[in-house]
């Protein structure tokens, strides 16, 4: 294991000495005053340039990311970040503009933030968008404030309950309790989708509203969205659509069109922007009209002669974010806009569609596949189909030592044993192939060799990590000598 | 999977011993089995009462995190401390390892739980 930087501190040791210089100096000419000075020095490593920066530059070489191979983790559309997005988001026109600068100094700027507003209600169908919100999550809660303003607004405060499926990402019921709501949680069917006599029984006077993804987490397209959005709607409730999935749907189906109310998009996945250890995020809102005048703002609108300036909507649940937002990660989502264009949307959509397809067609023999039916941009296989005793944890850890990153497990929850594969549209058919043929050698060795597996992860930095300690007892800063903290 | 004769069970796996007009509530083997390795209990405050199916209480495994419900009516009057710093009690000795005691519950809604044999049938139904 790679030492840590205060491991190869040695005390005196530096990147530059300075002369002393035949200058004042300054921190005789004043006092400052006791309370705010340091009674012992700060505990900064010390180390001279060229081990700092191989320091860093080793630890950055056992990073893992999309630009080093194919990282199929399901529910996150991992796909590629092509380089002109950041070449892009780079420029000093926009890296060196402020965000207090006025309206008629940044004009460009604000035009892609209109601009690109448009294109996300093009997708989604949704006439009024706004791009505050930093996250997915931020997105949920934002869409749920949105949703409990308005329903105060129609006099429903008694409507508390948000029904939730049991397959939905665990953000979900997160944002409904955050937002003050209630979330009922509704089964799936064999099928892996709403089971519509369940949710019935949960539908009623009481319901403020429904969030769904789709297609959801199985992979699935619920094909019963319009009996679904409807029967919320009779009841006065409204439907959210987590957009975490919308890599299937792009140019083929939009969430106005399935009866849905408000909708959050990731442009960290769905729009190519950087995702994880790369972002920030930006999970934009997108809402129907009657609940324009909620969104967050400001939002930028356009007047006649193209000036762009900021608004406030009229009912706006305020601000969610300081400013505007992560204006970089827009540039990056307005370039692949304009890289890609509909068609390109489109297609890339189909190819996530075929891709994860195509894989779910070539496990099917060694890994148990919980259901059947055509899959949308990911799918789940409910862990090996002989397992003896190898679980899919020890899968995944193989899988690393394939020097590959390992798919989402244990997730959705109602599928036991879980792998959750999104090779999404970035994947040529021959790294598909490689990363089958590893899997299907991965099920060969858990029946011939099982060992293999157990002990897995045998070549990389660490071996298997103690999640339950870690769970347990964190140690979450560095211990100099062993001293407690 | 073990199951302890002489306690009341419900069909969310928790179980309730009574002891004169104290009630020990705790989750079943088959509930710390299926959750894996349990690394946080959150606990009731004292005192508090909770109606019949009530959430009272989380516990958090390496996989997930479950709500723990009572299936009677009744008012805490003690909590289990110990699992706060020992969650893995509930991995270890479940039946001993109990969550919470309560109190201000009504007999007849205990005739609502199964007996050990009901509750190993019923296990054995959801395999």
């Amino acid at each position: 294991m790679q030492k840590n930087i205060y491991e190869i501190s040695k005390e005196g040791r530096r990147g530059y000495y300075f002369d002393t210089y035949d200058l004042e100096d300054y921190s005789k000419s004043f006092e400052i005053p006791k309370k705010y000075k340091r009674e012992q020095a700060p505990r900064l490593p010390e180390l001279s340039e060229n081990y700092v920066v191989r320091h860093f530059t080793n630890l950055s070489n056992r990073n893992y990311g999309v630009d080093t191979g194919m990282y199929p983790l399901g529910s996150c559309t991992m796909k590629y970040n092509p380089k002109i997005n950041e070449v892009v988001a780079a420029m000093p026109n926009f890296s060196h503009t402020h965000p207090s600068w006025r309206e008629k100094h940044v004009q460009g700027n604000m035009r892609i933030i209109y601009e690109l507003q448009g294109m996300l209600s093009e997708l989604t169908g949704m006439p009024g968008v706004s791009l505050q919100p930093a996250a997915g999550s931020h997105g949920e809660l934002t869409g749920l404030m949105i949703m409990k303003q308005y329903l105060i607004d129609q006099g429903d405060v008694h409507k508390k309950n948000i029904i939730i499926p049991d397959s939905a990402h665990g953000t979900n019921p997160a944002s409904v309790t955050m937002a003050g709501f209630v979330a009922l949680e509704v089964k799936s069917n064999a099928e892996g989708t709403i089971d519509m006599d369940a949710l019935e029984q949960l539908i009623d006077e009481n319901t403020a509203g429904l969030m769904l993804t789709n297609p959801n987490t199985l992979g699935l397209f619920e094909k019963d969205i319009l009996e679904i959005t409807k029967r919320i709607h009779d009841v006065g409730g409204l439907v959210y659509c987590d957009g975490a999935n919308m890599n299937a749907n792009m140019g083929i189906t939009r969430p106005l069109e399935m009866g849905f109310d408000i909708v959050h998009l990731n442009l960290h996945k769905t729009l190519s922007t950087p995702h994880g250890g790369g972002g920030p995020g930006s999970g934009p809102v997108g809402v129907v009209s009657s609940l324009q005048e909620y969104l967050p703002g400001p939002i930028v609108i356009a007047s006649d002669e193209d000036f762009y300036s900021f608004k406030m909507p009229t009912k706006s649940i305020g601000h969610v974010k300081n400013y505007f937002g992560n204006f970089g990660v827009y540039l990056r989502a307005y370039v692949y806009f304009l890289t890609m264009g509909g068609e390109g949307l489109k297609l890339a959509s189909q190819l996530a569609v075929l891709n994860a397809n195509y894989m779910k067609a070539c496990l099917k023999d060694a890994y148990k596949v919980p259901y059947k039916s055509i899959c949308k941009h990911e799918f789940v296989l409910a862990g090996l189909k002989e397992p003896g005793d190898v679980s899919t944890l020890d899968v995944a850890k193989r899988l690393i030592d394939y020097k590959v990153h390992p798919p989402t497990i244990y997730f959705p929850l109602i599928v036991e044993q879980c792998l959750m594969i999104e090779p999404t549209e970035s994947e040529s058919l021959e790294t598909l192939d490689d990363y089958i043929n590893i899997l299907l050698k991965i099920a060969k060795e858990a029946k011939e060799q099982p060992e293999l597996l157990h002990n897995a992860p045998t070549t990389a930095s660490v071996r298997r990590l103690d999640e339950v300690s870690v769970a347990r007892n964190p140690v979450l800063s560095y211990r100099f000598n062993g001293e407690e903290q | 999977m073990k199951i302890v004769k002489g306690l009341y069970y419900s069909k969310d796996h928790e179980w309730i011993k009574i002891e004169g007009n104290r009630g020990y509530i705790g989750i079943t083997d088959y509930a710390q089995e299926a959750m894996g390795d349990i690394v946080f209990v959150e606990l009731p405050d004292v005192d508090e009462s909770f109606a019949a199916e009530d959430n009272f209480a989380v516990v958090e495994s390496v996989k997930a995190a479950a709500d723990i419900y009572l299936p009677i009516g009744a008012t805490i009057v003690e909590v289990n401390n110990k699992l706060e710093d020992e969650p893995e009690l509930l991995n270890k000795a479940p039946f001993d390892a109990y969550i919470a005691i309560i109190e201000d519950f009504e007999t007849d809604e205990l005739e609502t739980l199964m007996d050990a044999d009901a509750y190993e049938a019923y296990c054995n139904s959801l395999e």
